[in-house]
């Protein structure tokens, strides 16, 4: 094949993030040992990300995928990604990268052209090798790392292979980053260790926005030391442990003034329908559609949720010379030191931040509130690398939260058993108070700090970037008349930011609720029912898949077991997931089985693919059956594992996954899709099993005795 | 200063008795497969076997395992020399973040050395005081059948698709 045949992306437009920082040494950089290391803006999260970026360079620059070096993500020399979020790296950077490498290749292949005389067409690259038709090696990669190839922007005719050229990308290469985690190697922030690091514990106030009054004096264990700024409260020790104790004691001498800030737990669903916001409408289309026959109305809630990582949030920074450096698990380098910059009244060129990994990451945690606390902290040992681990405590009771939400759905079936009408409206807070993105910084500390500020409101991103509490909202069916609005909550007395899947769990619970109920309403099998309102055949795909999967069509009714079926388009432009799930009704409900097909398009790793999907899924029984973050009217209760216990080893239902292959489609990302779908289709599968309509989440005894 | 046996080397470390095991690890002793999840028994991620039984290294005092074995995922294998888990852990790429797996990973090992073919429901009861938040569960199972597979025959399981 010569590069000619290759596809050109559209004139002019460059894919993926390097239309932001089209330069090719930001991206890729070879070097004369035989390696090129690539340099990508996203972070891996537990999720995979590096390996399929490795995969598409190593096919896109044709040398073998040891050769492929990563580079975690630091400011100020990796490009500017934005935030590792809405299931888009591959989208953004894998988009990018392919189109950098292809750049890249063809650069080099023509200066070796030119040298060696063999025209460019007639070369072909065996593992960084170019070599001649009569097997003459004329140059490599490596040989001509030095030249400075790669010091210009990106050419917008670059051309990656086509789909059936590919050999690495649409494998199952074995993870990277998955040897170091399986024999214990330091690979963690939390497993940084710099010489003279000090360890560091934050002593939290006893209630939200609490002002510290007063701090008795007295001895601290080991060589602690305090560090104060307003109310925020932190010491530092040699000795974790002293950190620890020294903490403990601190924390029984503080004396704070609190208030009652939080809605009351026990009617959140009142109080979000009567809370005071703003409405927007969503959606709404008025086609023609037969007359109402039949009309239905329910009503969903969901609580809060939160992210309850296995670690906790750690960072490690060091002032030296009125300059910060800060290495942490963040999902956004960039935006991070914004926020940094913002909350320390310094200048971000005077900020480095290191991304290293932490735990899984399944949206906006405290990743980058720890980072500021360490920030902080490190101040009171100028020079010194300062390590802030949070405790369990802070992890589930201080992290950014996902918002409880309520969505109403009246929809009506006309007298052909057609959906003729759906109104649906969704009450939640914004889901995204990510840092780096406004005039305010968003960093819990901030609201400690002297003078205090408070954290600005959260958003709802708009629906065109995959929205927010309206992710997911809008129905995939054919809905001739239709209108789905939005309230979004004026105030936040709980933190609230993303966290997987944003507002697409509640809506997609409540809108595969409400197509069951339909479906059982017109007298139709509810996979048939879907299928006829379903013009997207990917998305038909999918549903018949996962159908097939479970055996639907012959399923027998059991006593005590209920099957459901749910499928959801991840932001209706991203990843197709049908989902099956099984479930079996005692004392609670647990889930059984779980069948799942997807459809990400090109999947660049199908087995990282599988992983993401399956993943996700059990996410979704876990917060189905059992997650819902407690409190009273200062704080959070539920900070450790009793008290916001999630999906263990005994109650994990089997998982089956079927991936339709579709390697021409362009790659949409996997890590979201099948937590509402699984979600939506345990519900039904609740309703199959005891004829309750599941109402509100989580499924407990309690809430469905209510439904 | 507590003496003890790490992954079959003599060590002494100079910590209080009561410094919990965990931060001895990963403090002086440099060790980072140990993890800190909750500091309360509740996630497993620090687990590390004593004398060959499962224990919780965020509470135990370290003067708790003078004159013991005490073993960590570290003393598990290495990539060159793999324990029969790690290889299948690898096999079927069972983890996401990997938090968790160091001390799922000496959880089962102590399972496989006690009960060498257990059925799925023994190793879902050893693994239960341990907490994937990734959803990583199936395919973990799977690899400490593998596993158990491999030892049981003394040698490595075939390839998939060999």
């Amino acid at each position: 094949m010569s590069d000619l045949d290759r596809r050109a992306a559209p004139p002019g437009k460059l894919p993926g993030s390097l239309a932001a920082d089209p330069r090719l040494d930001r991206w890729l950089a070879f070097d004369a040992a035989g390696h090129v290391t690539v340099t990508p803006g996203k972070v891996e999260l537990g999720q995979g990300i590096l390996t399929a970026l490795a995969q598409i360079v190593a096919d896109e620059l044709d040398v073998a995928l040891v050769r492929v070096r990563l580079q975690a993500a630091a400011t100020p020399d990796s490009p500017n990604e934005g935030v590792t979020s809405g299931s888009l790296s591959v989208q953004d950077s894998g988009m990018a990268l392919r189109h950098a490498a292809a750049a890249a290749r063809a650069i080099h292949l023509g200066v070796a052209a030119q040298r060696s005389g063999v025209p460019v067409e007639a070369l072909r690259v065996a593992d960084g090798a170019f070599v001649a038709p009569d097997g003459r090696q004329v140059g490599s990669y490596w040989a001509q790392a030095a030249a400075g190839l790669l010091d210009c922007e990106a050419p917008a005719e670059a051309r990656p292979k086509p789909p059936a050229e590919r050999r690495v990308a649409g494998t199952s290469v074995p993870r990277l980053d998955l040897p170091d985690k399986v024999f214990g190697a330091a690979r963690f922030v939390h497993d940084l260790r710099l010489p003279g690091m000090l360890h560091a514990r934050v002593v939290r106030p006893s209630a939200r926005r609490a002002r510290l009054v007063a701090l008795q004096d007295g001895a601290l264990p080991g060589d602690a030391v305090v560090a104060r700024d307003g109310s925020f409260l932190a010491v530092l020790a040699e000795a974790e442990h002293d950190a620890e104790r020294a903490a403990d004691r601190l924390a029984a001498r503080a004396t704070w003034q609190a208030a009652d800030t939080l809605p009351p737990a026990h009617a959140l669903a009142d109080w979000l329908r009567a809370a005071p916001g703003e409405h927007a409408v969503v959606a709404a289309q008025d086609a023609p559609a037969g007359a109402p026959a039949r009309t239905l109305r329910a009503t969903f809630h969901r609580p809060y949720v939160t992210h309850a990582s296995v670690g906790t949030c750690c960072a490690v920074a060091r002032w030296q010379a009125g300059a910060l450096e800060v290495w942490t698990h963040s999902q956004g380098v960039y935006n991070l030191r914004a926020d940094l910059a913002k909350a320390l009244a310094m200048p971000e060129e005077a900020i480095l931040v290191r991304h290293m990994e932490g735990a899984g990451c399944y949206g906006h945690n405290g990743a980058d509130d720890v980072a500021l606390d360490a920030a902080l902290a490190a101040r009171a040992a100028p020079g010194r690398p300062v390590r802030v681990l949070w405790s369990r405590a802070e992890e589930l009771g201080w992290g950014p939260v996902s918002s409880a939400m309520l969505v109403d759905i009246e929809a009506s079936l006309d007298a052909a058993g057609n959906i003729s009408d759906w109104r649906e409206e969704v009450i939640s807070h914004g889901h995204s108070s990510r840092p780096g993105r406004g005039a305010m910084p968003t960093l819990l500390a901030v609201e400690y700090m002297d003078p205090p500020r408070e954290i600005p409101n959260a958003l709802n991103p708009p629906l065109a970037s995959g929205g927010g509490a309206q992710r997911n909202a809008v129905p995939a069916y054919r809905m001739p008349r239709l209108h789905v609005g939005v309230k979004r909550l004026a105030g936040m007395p709980l933190r609230v930011s993303a966290l997987r899947g944003l507002g697409a769990p509640a809506n997609v619970f409540a809108i595969e609720s409400v197509m069951d109920e339909l479906a059982q309403m017109a007298g139709e099998d509810a996979l048939d029912f879907r299928l006829r309102h379903l013009d997207d055949p990917r998305g038909r795909d999918v549903l018949a898949a996962a159908a097939q999967m479970c055996g639907w069509r012959g399923r027998a009714k059991r006593e005590g077991f209920g099957l459901g079926l749910a499928y959801a388009r991840y932001k209706n432009t991203g990843a197709y997931c049908a989902v099956a799930a099984e479930i079996e009704a005692l004392d609670r409900v647990f889930c059984r089985r779980l069948w799942i097909a997807a459809d990400v398009g090109e999947a660049i790793n199908p087995d990282g693919v599988a992983n993401q999907y399956e993943g996700g899924a059990i996410h979704g029984v876990s917060m189905a059956l059992m997650e819902q973050v407690a409190f009273n009217a200062r704080a959070v209760t539920s900070d450790d594992w009793e008290t916001y216990p999630i999906l263990r080893f005994s109650e994990v239902p089997a998982v089956e996954t079927r991936l339709i292959a579709r390697p021409d489609q362009p790659p949409l990302g996997a890590g979201e899709a099948s937590l509402a779908p699984a979600i939506a289709a345990i519900a039904n599968a609740i309703h199959d099993a005891l004829g309750i309509r599941p109402r509100a989440m989580p499924f407990t005894p309690e809430n469905l005795a209510a439904s | 200063m507590v003496a003890f046996t790490l992954n079959g080397a003599a060590v002494a470390v100079e910590v209080p008795d009561t410094t919990p095991l965990l931060h001895a690890l990963r403090g002086p002793l440099g060790l980072s497969g140990p993890r800190f999840g909750c500091g309360a028994e509740q996630c497993g991620a620090c687990v590390v076997l004593v004398d060959g039984v499962p224990a919780y290294g965020c509470t135990l005092g370290t003067g708790a395992v003078a004159g013991r074995h005490v073993t960590t995922v570290e003393g598990l294998g290495t990539e060159d020399a793999p324990h029969p888990l790690q290889r299948a852990f690898l096999e079927e790429q069972a983890g996401q973040c990997g938090f968790c797996l160091s001390g799922i990973l000496v959880a089962a090992a102590a399972l496989l050395a006690r009960e060498p073919d257990p059925d799925e429901a023994a190793i879902r009861a050893a693994l239960d005081p341990h907490l994937c938040r990734c959803g990583s569960h199936n395919r973990i199972l799977r690899a400490v059948r593998r596993a158990a597979a491999e030892m049981a025959s003394g040698r490595r399981a075939p390839e998939p698709g060999a």
